[in-house]
């Protein structure tokens, strides 16, 4: 039989020892990150002593004769991302109104859960669909159409020219989009749910449309989730890399127009890490990592500082 | 109260802050063992506040701190080397809503008396028998022990918890508005079993309903902005206040 | 008169759009997974199960790809969860005004988003490199370090759900944190966590990119210590090749973990609307 004076003393330890072990893990957290920094920085040290500050700036890629420049791919990267947000934004925006306040009521939960289930998909899936499936369909009937159609118009004929072979920048764009409208439609949907019925019956009642009231009611009070369902969705773009891979085309040459085959960070990584030779090789696809990862770092956390922002400008009205 | 009896709990000039704001103003007060006693007085008169110093439970949030001193059979329990756990154990405590834990009604009362007794399992058969007789949930409960806790009707979820604070068989009972939530026939049950703990607890209750104060308690406090206005013997409290606050108060003209 | 017809007009455009918008969303989600069942049916077979990779030209199954996408997920599972779940009990039981547990969550929501291929990169510096040679524990590794942060997430999330009079009344009868945090807080968060940790499982068991650099592949059955096949980066491999039988296989084995993702997103939800209704 113990005593009381011996079970307490334990009793303080354990707890001790508890809040330790959680601690160590937390701290773990923030350990891989600082590793992931440092194990790319060191990786790609012979790269940024090769090339310094020209990998940046330059667009030759060439294992055969060793000199890396990682232009390509970073445009590569921010291009498709670009165009996903540019198609995935306001047709998720669509479909967050959509379920929310014209859908009829029995409808909305399995429109909820089909959208879902989108994000659901592997993004390899993605990637073999648009590769076997979507490429051939979009060379044969939309591409050639696109281009006839926007070949005489001055500012942007010149974006939709280039080999109609289905493969290339818009078509990874344009599956990413559809990667990402999921995400983001899901965060628009959760957050207009909870925009108090009075306040949108309110503004319903002054004789408002559902238009109206949805751009001047319930985006204001939803700003805040909006945005982060945004920079959700820019974040999976910038860092997914099979539904890329497959579709991109893997030309490291520049790009001029939408259809030019190109090449992503993800997507020259994925084809090129295991199969190179050359020191120099490997250290700048890390160093493309690295680059990956500080601009996904970058947009998150500006994406970050502009909830609190919005946050307080919020506490500075109200 | 007559001060030949020596006082289960002793309050000697408490002040309580929440920050910066002091929500109980130097109270003195005993608390006389094995005897019922209610505190009452309108909401945010502090009353919730006192009860939780008697187990310290406002030390789990940073910035709640007490200042002099309360003695627990002559010791003071504010003093840093207190062990919260071992004063918790003697100190137990029922909430304003029930809070069963998500397990079976077994493990819910073994949990308490697992922490501070290694008993045999036909031990702790017999106390769980005990806990739940003296709590009033045997016949109801008898036959679904290995039964979440949560499948209880409110009323039954309180007494469920009121055996698992006896279980562990403390020396001092707070129950903080324990029939607030509850049916008129589930508050009648529990009023009768404070009737019948009184017995072997010293109890503290606190409660926003006067007749069950006058019903169920021996001492009542009347307390008022966080100060202690009136204690007293139940009766005499309630028939003949010696301050016009606490008469007011009773009366019904405010509060 | 002209102004309200100029509202109307746009609210009709409006809804309009909005409906092309869902339309144009279903229309994606439907051709993808008729594609997928349609091709994926067509290579469904019992040798799936049964004979290894083939080389081109033989024939030949997924069986050490499906065990080796198995054997990944349940040790990336088994080793991400506890540090996601330890993690988030202190951010949720002890993290409240300090430094530390604010950058840890902040931390942690840049890994939830941080690209899978960095994590990849990541343990081959760490790992891969030293040992010299790809494996399964490489694979699991990265994995785990994807698992890590949703759990986080969701063990935080759902322990700050708990009410606090459940964590006092614990408290009252006398046990310590450890106990209460363990057999009273995390039980009552027991049904979240789990579905966070199932959702975790879906999303690694999908991913591809992680892998590429850690597991890589191999022909054959292997243990943890060599290179090990998956059904990810097979799919990978076999789709981006020129024979057809190869692609038929890849789209079996998308199929296969469509089906499992499916079955694990169907699970969590049945799960969270179980714990709605109790």
């Amino acid at each position: 039989m113990i005593s009381h004076e011996q079970r307490l003393q334990r009793q303080a330890m354990q707890d001790r020892a508890f809040r330790w072990a959680t601690l160590f893990f937390a701290l773990l957290v923030l350990l891989v990150l600082v590793g992931i920094i440092l194990s790319l920085l060191i990786g790609s040290l012979s790269s940024i002593k090769a090339f310094g500050f020209n990998f940046l700036v330059s667009e030759d890629w060439n294992p055969v004769t060793e000199v890396f420049g990682g232009l390509n791919s970073v445009k590569g990267t921010i291009l498709t991302s670009l165009i996903a947000m540019l198609i995935g934004v306001p047709v998720s925006f669509g479909i967050a109104i959509f379920l929310t306040e014209l859908s009829p009521v029995w409808l909305r939960r399995p429109l909820g859960v089909a959208i879902e289930l989108l994000a659901g998909v592997p993004s390899i899936i993605y990637g073999m669909w648009g590769l076997f499936v979507f490429a051939p369909w979009f060379a044969d009937n939309v591409q050639p159409w696109l281009m006839r159609a926007t070949e005489n118009i001055p500012a942007i004929g010149w974006l939709f020219q280039g080999p109609p072979m289905g493969i290339g920048l818009f078509t990874a764009g344009l599956i990413l989009a559809v990667m990402v409208i999921p995400y983001i439609s899901a965060v628009m949907r959760d957050v207009f749910e909870v925009v108090p019925a009075m306040l949108k019956e309110s503004a319903y009642g002054l004789g408002g449309t559902t238009w109206e009231v949805v751009w001047n009611v319930v985006l204001p009070y939803t700003k805040n989730g909006v945005v982060g369902g945004i920079m959700l969705g820019l974040g999976r773009a910038l860092g997914e890399t099979m539904a890329v891979t497959f579709v991109i085309g893997n030309s490291h040459t520049a790009v001029t127009t939408l259809f030019d085959p190109a090449t992503s960070i993800s997507a020259t990584l994925a084809n090129e890490f295991t199969e190179a030779v050359g020191e120099l090789h490997t250290s700048a696809l890390i160093e493309l990592g690295l680059l990956l990862f500080l601009i996904t770092f970058v947009v998150l956390a500006l994406s970050k500082l502009l909830l609190m922002q919005l946050r307080r400008n919020e506490g500075a009205h109200s | 109260m007559t001060s030949e009896i020596q006082p289960k709990i002793a309050v000697r000039n408490l002040n309580f802050f929440y920050g910066g704001y002091r929500a109980l103003k130097d109270i003195n007060l005993d608390i006389l063992g094995g005897k019922v006693t209610a505190f009452i007085g309108p909401s945010g008169c502090g009353k919730s506040t006192l009860l939780r110093t008697f187990n310290r439970m406002y030390n789990l949030y940073p910035k709640q701190r007490a200042e002099g001193e309360i003695l627990l059979n002559n010791q003071n329990i504010l003093n840093d080397g207190v062990d919260l756990n071992m004063l918790r154990a003697k100190v137990g405590m029922v909430f304003q809503k029930p809070t069963p834990f998500p397990m079976s009604i077994y493990d819910n009362i073994a949990f308490g008396v697992n922490l501070y007794e290694k008993l045999s399992r036909a031990e702790m058969d017999d106390r769980i028998e005990w806990a739940l007789q003296k709590a009033a949930l045997w016949n109801e409960a008898k036959d679904k022990l290995k039964q979440s806790g949560l499948g209880l009707s409110g009323g039954q979820q309180q007494r469920l918890c009121i055996a698992r604070a006896i279980a562990v068989k403390p020396e001092v009972l707070l129950l903080d508005e324990p029939t607030s939530a509850l049916d008129p026939i589930s508050t009648a049950h529990i009023e009768e079993l404070v009737h019948e703990l009184k017995k072997d607890y010293t109890i503290a209750i606190v409660t926003h309903n006067m007749q069950q104060a006058a019903r169920v308690s021996d001492y009542t406090a009347y307390m008022y902005l966080g100060e202690m206005v009136e204690v007293g013997e139940t009766d005499a409290i309630f028939t003949a206040p010696k301050m016009r606050a606490t008469e007011d108060y009773i009366t019904g003209k405010f509060g | 008169m002209d102004l309200y017809f100029r509202r109307r007009l746009t609210n009709y455009a409006s809804v309009v759009l909005s409906s092309a918008a869902m339309a144009f969303g279903l229309f994606w989600l439907f051709w993808i997974l008729f594609v997928l069942f349609k091709n994926g049916f067509a290579g469904l077979a019992i040798s799936l199960f049964t004979q290894t990779t083939p080389a081109p030209g033989s024939t030949g199954g997924l069986a050490n790809a499906i065990l080796g996408s198995l054997q990944m997920t349940i040790m990336g599972t088994l080793i991400g969860t506890p540090v996601g779940i330890m993690a988030g009990i202190y951010l949720a039981e002890f993290g409240d005004d300090n430094w530390l547990a604010s950058s840890t969550r902040f931390i942690n929501d840049i890994l939830l988003s941080a690209p899978s291929i960095v994590v990849g990169l990541f343990v081959y510096e760490i790992y891969v490199v030293h040992i010299g040679h790809f494996s399964g524990w490489a694979g699991a590794l990265a994995l785990a370090i994807l698992v890590v942060p949703v759990v986080l997430r969701t063990t935080e999330n759902m322990l700050r759900l708990v009410p606090h009079t459940m964590r006092e009344a614990a408290y009252a009868l006398g046990a310590p944190q450890w106990k209460t945090v363990l057999w009273v807080t995390l039980r009552a968060a027991k049904a979240g966590v789990v579905t966070g940790i199932i959702l975790a499982v879906a999303r690694i068991v999908g991913e591809t990119a992680p892998l590429l650099f850690t597991a890589l592949n191999n022909q054959f059955y292997s243990n943890m210590n060599q290179p090990m096949a998956n059904l990810p980066v097979v799919i990978f491999q076999f789709a981006m090749s020129p024979y057809e039988d190869w692609h038929t296989l890849a789209w079996a084995g998308s199929l296969l973990i469509g089906f499992f993702v499916l079955g694990l997103n169907v699970l969590a939800r049945v799960l969270v609307h179980t714990k709605q209704q109790s």
